[in-house]
């Protein structure tokens, strides 16, 4: 079967045409790249706003919610409603879309509340005696800050934007979900592992580079190389409740918005 | 990330020492032993397992052949909605099932690649001479379900269209709705193109209703719809003629696993072949698509209707 | 609503076959991550390596997954040992880390503590860490129990039977009362799973209820 695998990906035919795998690849990341876009839009400022404010915080917990419903639900509940309503072969595209928004805005935007939440309020206060006024005192201090648990956000978000359009391909969108969606339906397994692998691969991929980012676009003050410091250790206490647990958003709470990426 | 890296490669070259171990069959082929399946082989002594494709008319006629053989005493399971025909062909095959509701034509030309005529008879004779050896069929019934291209009204009119050799001269501006596995079949797009010199714009490869609603809605201008489906005189869609008869005449007829014929399964699967006629066929899927009821309750209803369970 | 009632009998059948491939993983992946977690704490050179580890496994899209099982364990396509695995490596992705960090939350002080008044090595751990680390590890859990419900739901598209079939089967029949059937059915388990877990959390941490 190995064989026939790699037979199959190396057949030229399937590297050319509306059906070749750059194509396909080429789809996958436009409508990833397209919905992640949107999603940090929203999810971002939404995100910033509420922990800076400390309002509103049941948004946060309403997208956390979102996570329990599952995502073909989701992909065939909205095919199903807007189908009738838009003419084109966009009717498969924009639901797809929306709940590849739907799935992503969570995990970037509990990411961004945790981390605006959890910055060291010394810092600010020392931003603001050094004269920074509000807008600086976010953008210099406070984004920083709350950066690795951002990324780590957006590190979820894109999981789940990967794994969602591949099996948005049932409902006939393009991206390398097809040759998995393709293959079951004639029962093909070369077929189907090549584009699992695939799939796989340009996850890796993905997270792979966006952990590159993560290393890089970190302060180094942050990134845990300085994890036994007294002002870096996780704050959690064996009284506390199981809640409090995993509201600390210390810079090693990567854990909890790796733990919540779903599919 | 170093360490990222080395575990990404020693991870790779683990996953594939694996998978030589386990990988040199095909997860979709028939296992060496016969029998099996995820849910049990189809078990021991007298027990008949009857299947289904993922389709609701095969899933009425399979629930249909299943009580007709469990009112004559054999105990029956049933595997309902495998999948297109490769895969319960497979399944067939391979003993997970015994039994599959088929049709005479498309399986002919599924296995030949192509069918002699249209004449129900000649497809027939033709099928059964094509069979492999481990498989037979029945009789067939009278009760036609073709596969067919259907268009709506109104792109009827818009470009005049009688039969799929007219879909040729438009084909920029149409789009297909079908199935996935239309794509590389004979009595799909494969065919279309060698017989109708038929290539459409685009291809949207969608499942049941779906296709349905995506005619419906505009997404496509032309699917592939089975001839008994409610939704074409529901809809007021057009079935383009077939001059070159690609799509054949299709009878529905049981097909079975030889060594699991027996007189009074050929004898209680005769008689509900005898039984259903088209417009009987029509009504029983109109009964699971438009008023949703369950394919078990209603090949319930047909059989007691018709004295044979 | 009276298709809900009708077909209940079914409804509650495909939930059960829901909950063995959502949950038995969850409770095989706690078992294997409860030694993972306690490697990776101790010995700080595979600390790295687990972690990252799990985080690879963890980006595999769930359907690639699936279908990927066969050429690893050598099962058939619609084998559910498939399903088993696969949602094992999930749980044990999400849960080394948790065990890790819960472990490593253990205060200090406890811990020199314990080992003053005698507990040492293995005691010291199943009597003194895992208790303490009960609630970040039930919070982990709680967090794995709902993932894992949704990733199942997708099984569904290969044919495994579970709460998943009223989605596929909603949208090839357009059936919009399947649909909601399926996706509430979800997310009542996952409500269900959480609250379990929550409570067994409650019953094994008797110190946490005492009034502070």
């Amino acid at each position: 079967m190995l064989n026939q695998i790699g037979t199959w990906l190396t057949d030229p035919t399937h590297w050319t045409g509306p059906n070749g795998i750059p194509q396909r690849i080429l789809e996958h990341l436009i409508y990833s790249g397209i919905s992640l876009l949107i999603s940090a839009l929203i999810a971002i400022p939404l995100g910033i706003m509420v922990g800076h404010s400390g309002r509103a915080k049941w948004t946060v917990s309403l997208a956390n919610s979102l996570r329990a419903v599952p995502s073909l639900g989701l992909l065939f509940a909205v095919a199903l409603w807007l189908g009738p309503k838009i003419a084109s072969s966009l009717a498969y595209v924009i639901p797809s879309v929306i709940v590849l928004i739907l799935l992503a805005v969570p995990p970037i935007l509990s990411g961004t509340y945790a981390g605006i939440q959890g910055v060291d309020p010394a810092a600010r206060d020392a931003a603001k005696g050094m004269g920074m006024r509000g807008g600086e005192v976010l953008r210099k201090v406070e984004i920083p800050c709350a950066l690795p648990l951002m990324l780590s956000g957006f590190r979820s978000a894109t999981l789940q934007v990967i794994a969602t359009a591949t099996i948005a391909a049932s409902i006939s969108l393009g991206g390398l979900g097809r040759y998995l969606i393709d293959g079951l339906s004639v029962s093909d397994y070369a077929e189907m592992a090549s584009g699992a692998i695939l799939v796989a691969l340009l996850a890796l991929l993905l997270d792979g580079l966006i952990a590159l980012v993560q290393r890089f676009a970190v302060s180094p003050g942050l990134s845990g190389k300085f994890r036994n410091t007294p002002g870096n250790r996780p704050v959690v206490s064996t009284t506390a409740r199981g809640d409090a647990a995993t509201e600390t958003a210390s810079p090693t709470d990567r854990a909890d918005e790796q733990r919540e990426a779903l599919v | 990330m170093k360490r990222r890296i080395l575990l990404t490669g020693a991870t790779a070259v683990a996953a594939l020492a694996l998978a030589a171990c386990g990988a040199n069959n095909n997860p979709t082929a028939p296992p060496a032993g016969g029998g099996g399946g995820s849910t049990g082989s189809a078990g021991g002594g007298g027990s008949i397992t009857v299947g289904s494709a993922d389709f609701s008319e095969s899933q009425v006629l399979g629930e249909i052949y299943a009580g007709a053989i469990k009112a004559k005493g054999v105990s029956v399971t049933s595997k309902p909605n495998i999948g297109s025909r490769d895969v319960y062909i497979k399944a067939l095959q391979d003993g997970s099932i015994d039994i599959v509701p088929e049709y005479t034509g498309s399986l002919l030309t599924f296995l030949k690649g192509t069918a002699p005529s249209q004449d129900p008879d000649a497809v027939y004779t033709a099928l059964k001479s094509t069979l492999p050896a481990d498989l037979v069929v029945l009789d067939k019934s009278t009760a036609e379900d073709k596969n067919s291209m259907v268009v709506t009204k109104d792109t009827q009119a818009k470009y005049s269209l009688k039969s799929i050799a007219d879909l040729a001269a438009h084909q920029a501006d149409i789009t297909v709705a079908a199935p996935p596995e239309f794509q590389t079949r004979q009595q799909g797009l494969v065919g279309l193109k060698s017989e109708y010199s038929f290539t459409p714009a685009n291809f949207l490869p969608l499942k049941g209703a779906a296709i349905v609603n995506a005619l419906k809605n505009g997404q496509a201008q032309a699917a592939n719809i089975f001839s008994t489906d409610p939704s074409i005189p529901a809809n007021g869609f057009v079935t383009l003629e077939d001059p070159k008869l690609l799509f054949g005449s299709d009878n529905v007829v049981p097909l079975l696993r030889k060594d699991k014929v027996n007189d009074t399964i050929t004898a209680a699967l005769n008689a509900v072949s005898a039984k259903i006629d088209t417009a009987t066929l029509t009504d029983l899927v109109k009964q699971v698509d438009v008023d949703k009821k369950d394919a078990s309750a209603v090949a319930k209803d047909f059989l007691s209707k018709n004295g044979l369970g | 609503m009276s298709w809900v009632a009708d077909h209940l009998g079914d409804i509650l059948w495909y939930a059960g076959q829901h909950t063995l491939l959502a949950g038995i993983p969850l409770i095989v992946g706690l078992l294997l991550a409860l030694p993972l977690g306690w490697a990776a704490r101790r010995y700080t050179k595979l600390h790295g390596v687990l972690i990252a580890g799990s985080g690879l496994l963890y980006t595999i899209p769930s359907l690639a997954l699936f279908i990927l099982m066969p050429l690893i364990l050598g099962t058939r396509i619609l084998d559910t040992l498939n399903v088993y695995v696969a949602m094992t490596l999930y749980t044990l992705a999400l849960l080394v880390r948790t065990v890790a960090d819960g472990l490593g939350a253990v205060p200090e002080s406890t811990r020199q503590a314990a080992t003053a008044m005698g507990f040492t090595g293995v005691r010291r751990l199943l009597r003194v860490d895992l208790p303490l680390a009960i609630p970040v590890i039930a919070a982990g859990l709680r967090v794995a129990a709902v993932s894992n419900v949704s990733i199942v739901s997708v099984a569904s598209l290969v044919g495994f039977p579970q709460l998943g079939y009223y989605l596929t089967d909603g949208y090839q029949r357009t059936f919009p009362t399947e649909i909601a059937v399926g996706i509430v059915g979800c997310v009542l388990l996952a409500l269900l799973f959480d609250t379990v877990i929550r409570a067994g959390a409650w019953v094994v941490t008797p110190w946490q209820r005492v009034a502070r």
